[in-house]
């Protein structure tokens, strides 16, 4: 079972966006225990074009067949996602600014001279630790508000489950660039309800720097715990029943249970909503850009997406955008990595 | 069984309250959407108008093209959902389907596809649009976004074209069926519902793009999408409370539209696709 929510859930990741809802957390996967393809895997080439046909469909050896169907898609994403990285990598050791564009002066080879650049700039250094304090700060409060809420999911009849589950699905529906732009009509000094309901006056929550990553954080917490709410229930919910009764007949009080049960059987599902939760929070652009109309005054808002951004467009050099680009790049992907090692000691399959 | 009475109406007041705060932001742009232009600037921020009026959508739709953003949104959206699905398909059927050399080492580069963080290869793609004489029109939406749609999208078909059970493969074949003929008239049709719950990712994600929309169609205004719109609308200074309101309204409600047809659809299709 547990084998099953695990691999299953990552079927909703990608925060932000609405999934494919509650009823169909556990839905998709295959049933456990069908073999895998990897798993019955043999010896290559030739000779597997003789296998009888009493071979499970399968693990077919289509020769070609594969690569044919795969095809398109390597072609566009080798074309418009691993080029342009390709190209990130290069412009960013490279001198790259208005003047080259525009063919004015020659690109000069730079080496890691942005790169320095870089960890002599104190303000990179300041917008690298905001990000990563920020991110953190959304990923503890989505996965606490998300789990929270699951639990609560598990304890009320149906009713008030599907007006929680409803609305949470709605706040995940939400675009960012909406969701961003109510958030700072609910919290606006002058016409914002926000303001009037706690008594705040015309306190501007957009003017301070703490203030203004509170209401943006407010904001990513709303439209992404809905994903990790539907995700932690459905696992809740794939716990065999037996196994529940069988500790309440041991008599196990509630904690007990929950610990030495409930989380060990969730845990494969919490690894994948936190990782999710970790990748998304720390590429946040669009609610940044948006709310604080571009990263705050003085920048004070700014986390690294939107640095790479600012620098690259409204400062004109690319190259130095494209270094923190890289940066980005390989952090999150050190991130990718060490879950991938997580997923494949708990011994599931890719 | 074991939660008393009590208990359990303290923890539904609790989701319904919960349920109330959450639901809230919708409300209030819809609300604030509907109401004439005097109340929103009121002082007493009442939740409810008693004379709803359509003044600031008509103000939205005249003032700028809204209407024709709304439908290059939608062009570009669409495009985007079907390419990206038919590519997702025929790959994911490959992944799932076969065994090949390289396998496992696709499947994690598709993983690792989907952490690139998007807004960091605006810059690389700028010039790469240029290149390919794309800028400035709604191609150079729909290309990369049909590229950032696909890794994802084939990490999730896979379960759903695993989820077809190999017996009826097997017996297609041994019925005659070609390869071709198994894959678009009986796979396709019964992974569809998958696809198209894949699908509301693809859409979500172009629909709400701004980045690209911002930086690659510099000059042609009348290429311009839904979001930028709404961007050029948005400043909180002039107190346009209304407009920005109906704007986000006039963003949000198809992306509602569409994840509610989808749910049905996810839920009716898995319950009588994939039966043994």
């Amino acid at each position: 079972m547990t084998h099953d929510t695990g691999r299953t859930a990552p079927t909703a990741r990608r925060g932000p966006g609405p999934g494919p809802g509650p009823g169909s957390g556990t839905a998709p996967g295959p049933s456990p225990g069908r073999p895998l393809p990897t798993a019955t895997a043999s010896p290559f080439p030739s000779s597997s074009r003789r296998r009888p046909r009493r071979r499970p469909a399968r693990g077919l050896d289509g020769g070609r067949a594969p690569w044919i169907y795969l095809a398109p898609a390597l072609v566009v994403l080798g074309g418009l996602l691993v080029y342009p990285v390709y190209q990130l990598g290069l412009i960013s050791l490279l001198e790259y600014t208005q003047a080259q564009v525009s063919g004015g002066e020659p690109t000069s080879f730079q080496g890691l001279g942005n790169y320095a650049a870089l960890l002599r700039d104190p303000q990179f250094r300041q917008v690298l630790l905001a990000t990563v304090v920020f991110a953190a700060a959304c990923v503890v409060t989505t996965l606490a508000v998300g789990c929270a809420l699951a639990v609560l999911l598990t304890r009320i009849r149906a009713l008030p489950r599907l007006v929680l589950m409803l609305a949470a699905l709605g706040a995940w529906a939400t675009p960012a660039v909406t969701g961003s732009t109510v958030w700072v009509f609910l919290f606006d000094p002058d016409s914002g309800p926000v303001n009037r309901m706690l008594g705040l006056g015309d306190f501007s929550w957009t003017y301070g720097r703490y203030s203004a990553f509170a209401l943006v954080l407010f904001e990513v917490v709303w439209c992404s715990f809905p994903f990790v709410m539907v995700t932690v229930y459905a696992g809740i919910r794939a716990v065999p029943a037996e196994v529940l009764e069988a500790a309440a007949l041991d008599g196990a009080s509630q904690w007990r249970t929950w610990r030495s049960v409930t989380a060990p059987i969730l845990r494969p599902v919490l690894l994948v909503v936190t990782i999710q939760s970790v990748i998304w929070d720390f590429k946040v652009f669009t609610q940044i850009y948006v709310m604080t109309n571009g990263g705050g005054i003085a920048g004070q808002n700014l986390v690294l997406n939107v640095y790479a951004y600012q620098t690259a467009f409204a400062s004109s050099q690319y190259s130095l955008g494209a270094a923190i680009g890289v940066v980005m790049l390989l952090i999150l992907l050190a991130i990718t990595l060490v879950h991938l090692r997580i997923v494949r000691r708990q011994g599931e399959e890719l | 069984m074991r939660t008393h009475r009590p208990r359990r109406l303290a923890a539904e007041a609790a989701a319904l309250l919960i349920a109330a705060v959450v639901a809230f932001p919708l409300y209030w742009m819809a609300l604030s959407a509907l109401k004439p232009a005097g109340e929103i600037q009121s002082t007493d921020a009442r939740p409810w108008t008693l004379s709803p009026s359509l003044d600031s959508f008509r103000r939205v739709f005249e003032q700028q093209d809204f209407g024709r953003y709304f439908l290059n949104s939608l062009f570009v959206a669409g495009a985007v959902v079907l390419a990206s699905a038919l590519i997702a398909f025929l790959a994911a059927t490959a992944v799932t389907r076969f065994r090949f050399r390289f396998r496992t080492t696709l499947l994690v580069m598709f993983l690792i596809a989907q952490m690139v963080p998007v807004e960091a290869l605006t810059i690389p793609l700028f010039f790469l649009m240029r290149d390919l004489g794309q800028l400035n029109t709604l191609g150079s939406l729909i290309l990369p976004h049909i590229a950032f749609s696909l890794p994802f999208a084939i990490w999730m078909l896979r379960g759903f074209v695993r989820a077809v059970p190999e017996a009826l493969e097997e017996a297609a074949y041994v019925d005659g069926a070609s390869r071709a003929r198994f894959l678009w008239q009986i796979l396709f049709p019964l992974v569809l519902p998958g696809l198209v719950a894949t699908s509301v990712f693809s859409f979500i994600s172009t629909w709400n793009d701004f980045l690209f929309a911002k930086s690659f169609l510099i000059s042609d205004t009348s290429q311009s999408t839904l979001p930028m719109a709404l961007l050029v609308f948005f400043k909180p200074d002039e107190n346009d409370w209304g407009g920005i309101m109906a704007a986000s309204t006039v963003m949000t409600v198809p992306v509602l539209v569409f994840f509610v047809l989808v749910q049905r659809r996810l839920v009716s299709g898995l319950g009588g696709a994939v039966k043994d």
